[in-house]
């Protein structure tokens, strides 16, 4: 399983701070996306915009997720 | 010094923490909740952060600064939770033996700040709606 930390407008979409995808080695940031949208389908309308962050830095969508990898995913930021 | 706060912003603190005799100059930035957006009236702003990755992209962000510009301290402070109009959201002081040194550097650090930290805003309008800022 793969804890994935959810943040704004996805976190509010989804309902929940952290939501859990099974996951195996080998796998790649643009599979997580899918896998998050099949479970969560409000989150189609913003999958083209969403951000993955692993271990605390951005992941392009070819990037590896290892198990047991700090995952977030959100939308463009905002701050300041 | 980097942080991530739900409590009012200290900026004197903060710019007496970059002051130094090496340095002629400090720049201080302050963000703050702004009423009037595209003729639209702002009564708060809600503030969510990723505080851990937050503070991660800041520091990169401090090293980038230094080695483009001679440096001597940073402080960056943002704010999380509810701001009311007039609130400070962030506060940037740089310190630099030169003015054009210190406002360059501060104005990179709120540039990017602002393109690759992870904090979203959520304006609360006037007529009690809300809408999660996200620039396109």
């Amino acid at each position: 399983m793969l804890h994935i930390k959810l943040f704004a407008k996805a976190r509010e979409v989804v309902g929940t701070p952290v939501v859990e995808i099974p996951w195996s080695e080998g796998q790649t940031v643009l599979q997580l996306k899918r896998a998050l949208v099949e479970k969560h389908p409000g989150l189609q309308p913003m999958i083209s915009r969403l951000l993955v962050a692993v271990n605390n830095d951005y992941a392009a969508d070819d990037s590896m997720i290892q198990p047991g990898d700090e995952v977030a995913c959100f939308p463009p930021v905002s701050g300041g | 010094m980097i942080e991530m706060t739900n409590a009012p912003i200290d900026y004197h603190a903060l710019t007496e923490s970059v002051r130094s005799s090496q340095s002629g100059a400090v720049v201080l930035f302050l963000g703050t909740v702004r009423e009037m957006t595209e003729g639209r009236r702002t009564v708060a702003l809600e503030y969510e952060g990723y505080p851990q990755m937050a503070e991660a992209k800041l520091a990169e962000l401090e090293s980038q600064a230094r080695s483009r510009w001679p440096i001597d301290q940073v402080g960056i402070i943002h704010r999380l939770g509810h701001l009311e109009l007039g609130d400070i959201s962030v506060a940037i002081a740089v310190s630099c033996p030169h003015r054009k040194q210190a406002f360059e550097a501060g104005q990179f650090l709120i540039d990017e700040l602002k393109v690759s930290v992870p904090i979203w805003k959520r304006e609360i309008w006037d007529d009690g709606t809300t809408e999660w800022v996200h620039p396109s």
